[in-house]
C-alpha cells in the first residue's frame, strides 16, 4: 500500500497521543471508582470527545482537515464494530461520531484510534477544536496553497495548549486555500483565507467572530494580510484576548463573536495587535524549516499524465443517464490533467445524511486503494471524497460506489441535505432532524428532477445551536419546540459562498413536521415558475425577494 | 485549604506573608504578597513586581481559565520570578497546564493531589507550545534532530 500523501505522525506526536490515552484511562478509572464526581469528570471526558447523549455515550473522533488514509478508515470501521453498533455518523465539522459507546470501553476505543495516528482530543469542551479545511485541498484546480499544512501546524499548536484549554466557550478554526471558499471561513470563530498580495506572497486574511448558533454572525476581518510565519503568534494573541475578556457570565454569550460584537471590530483589532506586538518575535514565529518539513509531507501523490478524453467514459455517458448526471454533480475538476475529484454521496434517497456502516467504510477504503492513492476526504457537507481519481477510472469508481449505495448523483442538489443528529440522539435538540431530511430526500428522489431544480442547499438543525448550519442553507430548516410539539421554522437565502456569505431570512410561522415537505415543494415550484436561464434557487430568491415564496407557502399550508 | 509545592507529596506549611487583595495592596504597597482576582489587570503590577514574593491567581471554578493567561503574562512578559500560586481549589487534572503557565504552588483539597503533583511534569513527555517553563517544544526538537542529522551526513 502506498504511503499516505499527507502528514504522518512522528515519534513525538505518537508519544503525546499515547500519553493522553493513559491519562484518560486513569481519569475513567477514577470516575468509575467514585474518586471523581460527574461534575469533575465531565470537562475531562469532553476534552477527549466523550459526550453523554440521550441514550448512551457518544465519541467524537477528530479527522484533522478531513483527510483520511484507507488504513485509518478501515480502523474507524473496526472501532465502530467493536465498540459501537457497526456504523458511524460523519459530521459537519469533519469528525466521525459513534453513538453507542460504553464508558468503561472508551479508553480502549481511543487507544485503537492511536494505533492509526488518530485521536479524539479536543473534539469537545471549551478549547480549540478540530481545525477544518477545504475538502478538496491539495487537489482543487483553483487552489493557491494547500490549507492542510496550516491546519496541521494549528493542530499541533492547539493540542493540550496550556493557556487555552479552559476558554469561555468552544473555539473553531477553518482554513481555505482557495478563492472559492469550501470551508465556510466567515462563519467560524477564526477563519483564515489564503490570498496573494501585490508582491506575489501568499498570506492569510484573518477573519474573527463569525459563527452560527443562536446568534449567527458573519466574521469581521481583523487582518487583511498576515505573513504566514506569524500565524501562531497572531492566533495566540487573539485567543489570549478572548480568554481574558470573553464573557463567562452567560453560556449563550460566551463565543468570541459576542465579544467582537460588543466591543466592536476596531477595538478587538487594537487589543489583538497589542498582544501580538509582544509575541511576534517570540518562539512562536515559525521557522522556514518547520513549515517546509510539514509542507513536504503534503506533497501531492505521483499523478501521471492521463487521458483527458476517454472513449469509455463518453460511451457510458450516452448509455447510462445516471452516470452522465453523476459526472455533472459528483465529479469536480482536478488540478492535474486527466484527473478528477469524486464525491461519494452519503445521502442516498431516504438515508440519514452522513451515516456510513462499517462495511461501507471498508468499501470506500478499498476504492481509495484501487483508484485514489489510498486517500479519502470528509467534507463538511457530510460526504466522502476521493481526491485523486483518473478520468479513465471514473466508470469503475462509479460502479464500485454504486455497489455501496454511495453513487447517488445528487451532490449540491436538493437531496444533498446537511442535518444534525437531532432529537434521535442529541440531548440538546428540540426536534428531530434526520426524519425530516429523509422525507425530503424521498420526495425529491428522482434524479432528473433534482438536476432540473439545480443547485440548492437544504440545511436542517434540530435546535437553535445550529449544528446543521440552517442559517446558511439556501433553504434552512430549524426544529423548534412549541408546547411539546415539534415545529419547523423555514428560512431562505442563506449562503456560505465567498463574497455572498449571508444568513437566511425567516419565511414565516413555523410549520408542523408533516407539512415541511409540502412547504419545500411549494418553494421549489415557485422558483421553477419564475427562474430565468441559469438562475439557481438562491439567485432567484435574491432577485425577487422573500414575499412571493411566503405568499405561496402560507396560501397552501 | 492545604497548600502544595512541587517536590512534596504532602501539604507544606503556609507560613509566608498573607496576600492582600489588589485594591488594598495598592493603598500602601507594604506587603510582599498580593491576591489577584481573575479579572484584575496583571500589568498594573509591573512597576512593583520586584518587591513581590507571592502573587496568588484565582480559579473560581475548574472551567474558568482566565488565570492561565494572567500567569503567562506575569512570567513571560513581565518577568515575575516570585512565587505564583493557584488558589480556589485546583484539581490534579489542571496540573500539567498550570505548571506550563508558570505556577509553582497550589491550593487543593483533592485526595491524591500531592502524588499527582509529583508526576505532573512528566505526565506528558512532549509539548508543542513554547512557554516560560523552558521545555523544548516538538518543533525545536525536530529542528535540532534535523541539524544533527544534517551535520552527521556532511
Amino acid at each position: 500500500m502506498p504511503d499516505a500523501h499527507f502528514y504522518r505522525y512522528d515519534d513525538y506526536d505518537r508519544r503525546l497521543v499515547a500519553e493522553r490515552v493513559e491519562q484518560f484511562r486513569d481519569q475513567v478509572r477514577r470516575r468509575l471508582a467514585g474518586e471523581l464526581t460527574e461534575d469533575q469528570f465531565k470537562p475531562l471526558r469532553l476534552t477527549n470527545g466523550l459526550y453523554l447523549q440521550l441514550h448512551a455515550y457518544m465519541l467524537r473522533i477528530a479527522i484533522p482537515y478531513g483527510t483520511l488514509s484507507s488504513r485509518q478508515l478501515r480502523k474507524l470501521a473496526e472501532i465502530s464494530r467493536t465498540y459501537d453498533r457497526g456504523y458511524g455518523h460523519f459530521t459537519t465539522r469533519q469528525n466521525l461520531q459513534l453513538n453507542w459507546i460504553k464508558l468503561e470501553q472508551a479508553p480502549d476505543a481511543i487507544a485503537a484510534l492511536a494505533e492509526v495516528d488518530m485521536h479524539s482530543i479536543q473534539t469537545s469542551g471549551n478549547c480549540v477544536r478540530n481545525t477544518t479545511a477545504d475538502h478538496f485541498a491539495g487537489a482543487a484546480a483553483d487552489e493557491i496553497e494547500d490549507p492542510r499544512v496550516w491546519c496541521e501546524i494549528v493542530r499541533q499548536w492547539s493540542t493540550l495548549h496550556p493557556e487555552f484549554s479552559f476558554l469561555p466557550r468552544k473555539f473553531k478554526i477553518a482554513i481555505t486555500g482557495s478563492p472559492n471558499d469550501r470551508a465556510a471561513v466567515r462563519v467560524h470563530d477564526i477563519g483564515l483565507r489564503f490570498w496573494r498580495n501585490g508582491e506575489g506572497e501568499a498570506g492569510f486574511e484573518v477573519i474573527v467572530g463569525g459563527g452560527l448558533g443562536r446568534t449567527p454572525m458573519i466574521g469581521k476581518t481583523l487582518r487583511e494580510f498576515l505573513p504566514k510565519d506569524e500565524l501562531l503568534a497572531y492566533l495566540e494573541a487573539t485567543l489570549r484576548v478572548y480568554n481574558r475578556h470573553g464573557r463567562r457570565d452567560n453560556l449563550f454569550k460566551a463565543r468570541i463573536k459576542i465579544l467582537v460584537h460588543e466591543i466592536g471590530a476596531e477595538k478587538m483589532r487594537e487589543e489583538v495587535e497589542a498582544e501580538y506586538e509582544s509575541m511576534k518575535d517570540s518562539a512562536l514565529k515559525l521557522a522556514p524549516e518547520t513549515i517546509e518539513a510539514i509542507a513536504r509531507q503534503f506533497a501531492p501523490p505521483p499523478l501521471q499524465s492521463k487521458r483527458t478524453r476517454v472513449p469509455e467514459v463518453e460511451a457510458l455517458k450516452l448509455e447510462d443517464r445516471n452516470f452522465a448526471l453523476w459526472l455533472k454533480s459528483n465529479v469536480a475538476p482536478h488540478r492535474a490533467p486527466g484527473h478528477a475529484i469524486v464525491t461519494a454521496s452519503l445521502k442516498p434517497a431516504g438515508a440519514p445524511p452522513g451515516d456510513a456502516s462499517a462495511a461501507q467504510m471498508e468499501g470506500v477504503a478499498d476504492i481509495a486503494d484501487a483508484y485514489s492513492f489510498s486517500e479519502i476526504r470528509v467534507s463538511h457537507e457530510q460526504n466522502l471524497v476521493l481526491p485523486h481519481v483518473a478520468i479513465e477510472d471514473l466508470p469503475a469508481v462509479y460502479r464500485a460506489l454504486g455497489r455501496l449505495g454511495f453513487a447517488e448523483a445528487n451532490i449540491g442538489k436538493i437531496t444533498d441535505i446537511i442535518a444534525c443528529p437531532g432529537l434521535d440522539y442529541c440531548a440538546l435538540a428540540n426536534a428531530r432532524s434526520i426524519p425530516v431530511a429523509q422525507r425530503i430526500s424521498n420526495h425529491f428522489a428522482a434524479l432528473a428532477r433534482q438536476h432540473d431544480i439545480g443547485d440548492l442547499k437544504i440545511k436542517i438543525s434540530g435546535c437553535i445551536n445550529a449544528c446543521g448550519h440552517h442559517h446558511v442553507g439556501h433553504i434552512g430548516i430549524l426544529g423548534v419546540d412549541k408546547n411539546g410539539a415539534e415545529l419547523y421554522q423555514i428560512s431562505l437565502g442563506g449562503d456560505v459562498d465567498f463574497g455572498h456569505t449571508a444568513l437566511g431570512t425567516i419565511l414565516g410561522p413555523a410549520v408542523p413536521a408533516e407539512r415541511v415537505v409540502e412547504a419545500v415543494d411549494t418553494l421549489v415550484a415557485t422558483y421553477l415558475e419564475v427562474r430565468t436561464d441559469g438562475e439557481r434557487f438562491v439567485d432567484t430568491y435574491r432577485r425577487i425577494g422573500i414575499q412571493p415564496f411566503k405568499d405561496r407557502v402560507y396560501a397552501t399550508v | 485549604m492545604p497548600l502544595f509545592r512541587e517536590g512534596s507529596a504532602t501539604p507544606v506549611v503556609n507560613d509566608g506573608p498573607v496576600p492582600m487583595p489588589l485594591a488594598e495592596w495598592f493603598k500602601d504597597r507594604s506587603s510582599t504578597a498580593v491576591a489577584l482576582a481573575n479579572t484584575d489587570d496583571v500589568t498594573s503590577l509591573q512597576p512593583r513586581l520586584a518587591g513581590l514574593a507571592l502573587i496568588t491567581l484565582h480559579f473560581p471554578k475548574f472551567s474558568d481559565g482566565r488565570a492561565y493567561s494572567q500567569a503567562r503574562i506575569l512570567r513571560e512578559r513581565l518577568g515575575y520570578r516570585g512565587e505564583l500560586r493557584a488558589t480556589g481549589g485546583v484539581l490534579q487534572d489542571q496540573l500539567p497546564f498550570l505548571l506550563r503557565c508558570g505556577f509553582d504552588s497550589f491550593e487543593s483539597d483533592q485526595k491524591g493531589f500531592g502524588e499527582a503533583l509529583l508526576k505532573a511534569r512528566t505526565l506528558f513527555s512532549v509539548v508543542y507550545q513554547p512557554t516560560e517553563d523552558g521545555r523544548p517544544t516538538v518543533s525545536q526538537l525536530r529542528l535540532q534532530h534535523r541539524s544533527v542529522t544534517l551535520s552527521a551526513a556532511q
